[in-house]
């Protein structure tokens, strides 16, 4: 039992860190506006849409990159003009807390649940 | 009884949820960023349409008048429609206007200008969008009022209409 | 003329459903022992009903009877007689009418088909879905009524939306809905069940069937989209994590959880609270996805029917649903038999549990991502976006344990087992697969420990399956279905990190150069359509020897006015060559982006081999 918590838990560490710092390593455009909605589009990202908002929006993009700015500034640049909801990525804050928490305190309600009808004996 | 207690929980949970999502139904549907008195990014420059020169926002913004910003193009058909508005806001009102020319073939725009009527006391171009994006905007037409403190009072998205008309007007007058 | 039969037709059903609710709870309260004629008789009368007023929508639209304002709204005199058809079901009040007709068909081959189970339990059954019926009527006939009429009549209607004239969506509802609706009569038989004290392994084995038939068409459906979404939004992509897509989703994982978990229900005769949670989960969430898609609550691309005050009325009609079974689950806890046994640790029925936990955790995902910008607008008025990033941060990192115990899980044996023996050989073929992986994604340039590790399990978990092949044992249904999931894991992962796209405007004569490709931009010619104008570009793609000729298409339609962009795509077993123009300001240039996709068709392959396993498992095709 605690063999394969630990399995798991080992896996999942490795997982997440790796998935973590994978996203901070690709800062080149498709990335970013494979992240940023499309606004007058219906569900449409900036990098998939041809729209002239989208297509601006990535001439924009390329000059803040060409001017140095990362990944992160452009975010909150954009944020600051279009509200939080241009990034498809959301935040981790106090407004999100449940948002990213709750599968997780889900998952390890259930995982107690299945301890407590499962045996070894 | 466990069971009572977590029938109870269950029970007031999916309740809870319904009213929540109740009161979900009834919230705007489309979103439109809040201005909320934001600040005008008004430290960009843009060139001016006639005589090609670079201006910085800021210089063009009037103190003491309410100034008007309104993203236009000469192939937007919406644009057509509003234009009337503006040119009468111009001719009857004491208000500043800067036209911004967006993503257009100056020939174009200026014939657009020269047919129909210039009401703008200043007209900028911003030949790939980028511009209108430091401003927040989403597309073709809008329409942004500024005051004295350089903070955006109102913003509209989409054409003018009539109610948007009498709504400026009655801004202007306070 | 028609329309009054159509509408009188459901009339009939709404009478109809309020006899059969009246008679079936008296009987039941009676424990009456034998079921009356008029059940029969009744539901009989219903589903004709359903099924003339449903043709009748149908002749309708074919015969663009403008005088119905759904037709007028959703039709169009130059609309293809496929698509007419079709348009019957591609509208919000239509579509409804299809729910019906899926609730009461099913509800009639229930009756029919269960004549071996206890009485009282088929009549609780009717009682519960039709409930259900009653309550569709209602909506329909008061808020969504597709027999309204319109005078004057007009000479033309509004059109449909072109993008929906396509085979790939003019089936997919009708599939779709076989597959969510389907989950009603689950739903109802489970709570008939619970109150008749059957809910052990014998009902197990009848119910399965309607598990795997929901199951089947669900999955079907939901591939359908996909493959629609891919050729036809012109983008590559074939899963956008939009709330519509997730909605259809949540079901399935939910209804995945339940097949296995019925599974060890008709086996070993435990889980059975759990199983009959799951059964009125998985309806209830079907149900909160027609709320959701259908009240305008969520901005989406498949915008349904935007309308408040309908969400009003399904948001209340889901809420009495679920608290009806929560009452009936809870007052008949007791019904329960009494083995509260405890799974061994290394048992099939653990790892059973084991699958469903991590279902319950991709639903829980998918469904807080979904309905989150809702309730934290209501709560706190902020607005966020939840799109692909948060999914596959969540969801990506639970796939690794997961493929590791779906690897082990079908070779364990039921009850008890232990896991000395097969120690070595797991050993050597997981360090094989590992091997195998770190080569692969050695070769490109993606991020070393993650992707090895997922494409480690994944052939860990598509080896042991091969290995299960060589087995005597039954359960064939179960290797492919569970093969088809590790190809469509494999097909993901390929297909994701060997992708490559490049794009550029080009005007005609350009031609642009990539690795050892060069597409060439050779003509643009303009054709006519049955209802619309046609821009086909003409592009040759050369790499080395090979030549691949694309013709994509910008559609121009007058009703309404829209411009579609239509990829070309040259589909192997191999690879697929994506290639799509679109129109931009700058005269003469569009855009042109090409994508190669490396085993692009296996990841549909696979969904249909899985949905193959569920169709052997029906027939029964899985046993000796």
């Amino acid at each position: 039992m605690k063999k394969i918590t630990l399995i798991i838990v080992i896996l999942l560490i490795t997982a997440f860190h790796s998935n973590i710092s994978f996203a901070d390593q690709k800062k080149n455009i498709d990335h970013i506006t494979k992240n940023l909605r499309c606004l007058i589009c219906q569900g449409q990202s900036v990098y998939d849409s041809q729209s002239d908002f989208a297509l601006s929006m990535k001439k924009l993009i390329r000059n803040k990159i060409k001017a140095g700015n990362t990944e992160e500034e452009i975010y909150i640049f954009l944020k600051e003009k279009y509200g939080e909801w241009i990034v498809y990525e959301p935040e981790v804050n106090k407004n999100t807390i449940f948002l990213w928490g709750l599968p997780l305190i889900l998952f390890i309600f259930g995982g107690l649940l299945i301890i407590r009808k499962v045996t070894i004996k | 009884m466990k069971n009572n207690k977590i029938f109870y929980f269950v029970v007031i949970l999916i309740i809870a949820i319904f009213f929540v999502l109740l009161l979900g139904l009834k919230e705007e549907k489309n979103y439109s960023p809040q201005s909320d008195f934001k600040k005008l990014n008004s430290s960009i420059s843009l060139k001016e349409l006639y005589s090609g020169k670079n201006i910085f926002l800021n210089d063009l913004l009037i103190n003491n008048e309410l100034n008007l910003i309104n993203i236009w193009a000469s192939w937007c058909l919406p644009c057509k429609a509003e234009h009337p508005y503006l040119i009468n806001l111009n001719e009857k009102f004491d208000i500043n206007l800067i036209g911004i020319n967006y993503k257009d073939n100056l020939e174009n725009s200026k014939n657009f200008l020269s047919d129909l009527g210039n009401p703008y006391d200043e007209v900028l171009i911003d030949k790939d969008g980028t511009k209108s994006i430091e401003l927040g905007a989403i597309g073709v037409p809008e329409t942004y009022l500024i005051n004295n403190e350089n903070k955006i009072i109102k913003k509209f998205i989409g054409p003018l209409d009539l109610d948007d008309y009498e709504n400026i007007i009655n801004l202007i007058k306070k | 003329m028609i329309n009054q039969i159509g509408a009188y037709s459901l009339y009939v059903c709404l009478f109809a459903s309020v006899y059969l609710i009246f008679k079936s709870y008296i009987s039941s309260k009676n424990f009456d022992k034998k079921i009356d004629q008029t059940f029969f008789a009744t539901l009989s009368v219903q589903l004709f009903m359903t099924i003339l007023s449903f043709f009748t929508l149908v002749f309708a639209f074919v015969f663009s009877d403008f005088s119905n304002i759904t037709v007028f709204n959703n039709s169009h005199t130059l609309k293809p007689l496929f698509y007419k058809i079709s348009g019957t079901w591609g509208n919000h009040e239509g579509s409804l009418l299809l729910w019906l007709l899926v609730l009461t068909i099913f509800l009639y081959i229930f009756f029919v088909t269960s004549k071996n189970m206890n009485i009282r339990y088929r009549i609780l059954t009717i009682l519960f879905q039709e409930i259900i019926i009653f309550g569709f009527l209602l909506f329909i006939l008061f808020t969504s009524n597709p027999f309204l009429s319109i005078f004057p009549i007009p000479k033309e209607g509004l059109g449909l939306n072109p993008i929906l004239q396509d085979p790939a969506l003019a089936i997919h509802p009708p599939l779709l809905y076989v597959g969510y609706v389907g989950t009603s009569i689950i739903f109802s038989a489970s709570l008939a069940a619970l109150i008749t004290k059957s809910v052990d392994n014998i009902w197990a084995s009848h119910i399965k069937n309607w598990i795997l038939i929901s199951w089947i068409f669900l999955s079907v459906g939901i591939l359908l989209g996909s493959i629609w979404a891919y050729y036809e939004l012109g983008w590559g992509g074939f899963w956008f994590w939009d709330p519509v897509e997730n909605v259809s989703l949540m079901p399935w994982f939910c209804l995945t959880a339940l097949l296995h978990s019925i599974i060890v229900l008709k086996n070993r005769n435990v889980f059975h609270s759990w199983t009959v949670i799951l059964s009125i989960t998985t309806f209830s969430l079907s149900m909160s996805g027609t709320f959701l898609v259908r009240s305008g609550i969520l901005n989406s691309i498949h915008t349904f029917a935007n309308d408040p005050s309908r969400g009003v009325f399904i948001l209340t009609f889901l809420l009495f649903l679920v608290l009806l079974a929560v009452f009936v689950f809870f007052f008949n806890q007791k019904n329960f038999p009494d083995t509260y046994q405890r799974s061994f640790l290394v048992s099939r029925e653990t790892g059973i549990l084991i699958n469903n936990w991590f279902m319950m955790f991709f639903l829980s995902v998918v469904l807080v991502g979904t309905a989150y910008p809702i309730f934290l607008e209501v709560i706190n008025d902020a607005k966020i976006s939840v799109g692909p990033p948060f999914y596959h941060k969540l969801i990506v990192p639970f796939l690794i344990p997961f493929l590791f115990f779906m690897a082990l899980g079908p070779n364990i044996k039921w009850i008890k087992d232990t896991i000395q023996k097969r120690n070595i050989s797991q050993i050597i073929i997981f360090f094989l697969c590992f091997v195998i992986s770190f080569f692969i994604v050695f070769n490109t340039n993606t991020n070393y420990l993650f992707s090895t590790l997922l494409f480690t399990f994944s052939f860990y978990l598509f080896f042991n399956v091969i290995n299960s092949f060589k087995k005597k044992n039954s359960n064939l249904s179960q290797k492919i279905s569970h093969l088809g999931f590790s190809i469509f894991m494999l097909s993901i992962l390929f297909n994701g990190i060997l992708s490559k796209e490049n794009s550029a405007n080009m005007k005609v004569g350009d031609e642009i150069n990539f690795l050892n490709k060069k597409l060439i931009f050779e003509n643009v010619k303009v054709e006519s359509d049955s209802n619309f104008k046609k821009l086909i570009g003409e592009f040759k793609l050369k790499e080395n020897e090979k030549i691949i000729h694309f013709r994509p298409e910008i559609r121009v339609y007058s009703q309404p006015e829209t411009i579609t962009s239509e990829a070309d795509i040259s589909s192997t077993l191999f690879s697929d060559n994506f290639l799509v123009f679109s129109l931009i300001k700058n005269d003469g240039f569009f855009n042109v982006r090409y994508q190669h996709k490396p085993l692009m068709i296996w990841i549909w392959i696979s969904v249909l081999l899985m949905s193959i396993g569920g169709v052997l498992s029906f027939f029964k095709l899985n046993e000796k």
